[in-house]
């Protein structure tokens, strides 16, 4: 019994500690660097696993008009500051140019019209956000792989980087540019489109205006708005946080597949 | 370890090996699980805590379930709405205290992880351990069938399933009468059944409506968007399958109480089990 009894004590003991522990060590094993780098690790596995085991060129599926949603959200920047944004939608962006360049053979610079006279893609797809909503809408842009093979990539090509004309709030290095990065898988995907349309009408300013990205088998803050200028690069360590992405210099991760 | 004594007058108390080294390993890894998933889903839902029906649904749609803070004047309260029901649940649901001040929030601090609002950091905690639950339900799975644990242990017998004994078993539960003897031996009808509803049907639901909000698995398998209704309606049943979850958790931990807290804690922990003899008739 004296043995039962100990062993009661301390049991009981065990469990008192472990939930006080528990309570109170969350936030500090959240913000323990060790702990988040052990975490992050399943992202690497969910990004291997959806990329090993899920076919590479899978479609998201595509909905019909009248599942569109009655309201498409606005989220994040709903219209960018600054001076030059301002002139380029006064006007009605004949002004604004898509820069592509970094690791291509040919760098290119478009206008809308350009753009617009490319072969293009239309496709009715949800957008699931980050946060838990999703919203239908129709897309119409051009496929981003098509813009790259008339560039070209270079042999060390990696990723692609969108560089955005909104201010989303201070980043780690000071400036609170939005930024997205894709790898080359996600980017000759059939469905990764530059729109410039959604649901049969100009890109709204709200969405992106003139041009956004759409990346459908990931999550909302992948489909970079305000889209100005498209780097190929071997790598994005060097640009703002490192992480690839605005959110992801904030610790969401890049690969958004889930 | 005591074994029966057949020499005394009064029966004794014997140990029985109860649950094996794997059974019990993965059943706490289970319990981590659980635990930090339900605490960082809070943290996830809170970030947009509105619930829909099918494949989209954002705040401009009607939502089947919301947990949301309305402010009037200076003051700020909470509402949860459940379909045309609305109730009041200032406090916990809503708005509850952060560091001391009533705030905008559906669950409160103290049921999420971290504690503070950060969804990139209950995203990391719930994938994380997301994995884990899998890679230990795997294994429990493949031991499960390999060693005969379902079949032996959890697979109800032929004479439980009559309608008079589960009968008995209800009433014998409503009174907090627990078996002895041999019948100590196995598990009860009613535990057998709640302990395979989870493992077969909750906890895979748990995982199969979870994935089905991954984008990138939609693409691979749009078939799960039809199973559940679309994208919105499997985060409302991932919600749902969670709250009775933890349904089963409150529950079995009151069991587990009622029913010899230390003698079922012991079995989970060093595998062994006291089985009480059988009170001598009056």
């Amino acid at each position: 019994m004296s043995i039962l009894l100990s062993r009661r004590r301390f049991l009981g003991l065990s469990a008192v500690g472990t939930s006080a522990l528990f309570l109170n060590g969350c936030d500090r094993l959240t913000q323990n660097e060790d702990v988040q780098r052990v975490l992050e690790k399943a992202e690497t596995l969910t990004e291997t696993a959806q990329r090993t085991l899920l076919p590479r060129g899978a479609l998201a599926r595509e909905y019909t008009e009248a599942d569109l949603s009655p309201v498409f959200k606005v989220n994040g920047t709903s219209a960018p500051d600054g001076e030059e944004y301002a002139r380029l939608m006064a006007g009605n962006f004949a002004d604004w140019r898509l820069v592509v360049d970094g690791l291509v053979r040919q760098p290119l610079s478009l206008s809308l019209t350009d753009l617009k006279r490319l072969p293009s893609r239309t496709q009715i797809t949800r957008h699931d956000c980050v946060e838990g909503w999703s919203a239908i809408g129709k897309w119409t842009g051009v496929p981003l792989g098509l813009l790259l093979q008339s560039a070209g990539l270079l042999p060390n090509a990696r990723y692609i980087v969108f560089y955005c004309a909104d201010d989303l709030g201070a980043t780690l290095d000071g400036t609170g540019r939005y930024y997205e990065s894709l790898d080359l898988v996600d980017a000759f995907h059939p469905q990764t489109i530059l729109a410039y349309g959604m649901n049969g009408v100009d890109l709204p300013v709200g969405h992106g205006a003139p041009l956004r990205l759409r990346v459908e088998r990931q999550l909302g803050y992948k489909h970079a708005k305000y889209l100005m200028r498209i780097q190929v690069t071997d790598s994005f360590a060097a640009i703002a946080g490192g992480k690839g992405g605005f959110w992801e210099d904030l610790g969401y991760e890049w690969y958004a597949g889930i | 370890m005591t074994g029966p004594d057949h020499s005394s007058p009064q029966p004794k108390s014997e140990l029985v090996h109860r649950h094996s080294g794997v059974v019990r390993v993965t059943h706490w890894i289970n319990v981590l699980c659980l635990t930090v998933l339900l605490m960082s889903g809070l943290q996830i839902f809170n970030a947009h805590p509105r619930l829909y029906w099918g494949q989209y649904g954002a705040d401009a749609d009607h939502a089947v379930l919301s947990i949301e803070a309305e402010e009037t004047g200076d003051s700020v309260g909470g509402i949860t709405r459940i379909g045309s029901l609305s109730i009041p649940t200032t406090g916990i649901l809503g708005a509850s205290k952060v560091e001391g001040e009533l705030s905008p929030r559906a669950f409160p601090a103290w049921l999420t992880l971290p504690r503070y609002q950060d969804l990139a950091a209950g995203r990391r905690w719930h994938f994380f351990f997301a994995w884990l639950f899998v890679i230990n339900g795997f294994l429990y799975l493949i031991y499960g069938i390999v060693a005969g644990h379902f079949r032996r242990d959890l697979k109800p017998n032929a004479d439980q399933l009559t309608a008079r004994h589960l009968a008995r078993e209800i009433a014998d539960h409503a009174r907090l009468k627990f078996a002895r003897g041999d019948e100590a031996r196995r598990y009860n009808a009613l535990q057998k059944i709640a302990y395979l509803i989870v493992i077969f049907a909750l906890l895979p639901l748990m995982l199969a409506t979870g994935l089905t909000m991954s984008p990138g698995v939609n693409a691979a398998f749009p078939w799960m968007l039809d199973l559940f209704g679309g994208r919105q309606s499997a985060r409302t049943i991932h919600f749902i399958t969670a709250s009775l979850i933890v349904t089963f958790v409150a529950i079995h931990i009151a069991m587990v109480l009622v029913s010899g807290a230390w003698n079922n804690m012991r079995s989970m922990i060093t595998g062994y089990y006291a089985i009480k003899p059988e009170r001598p008739p009056a």
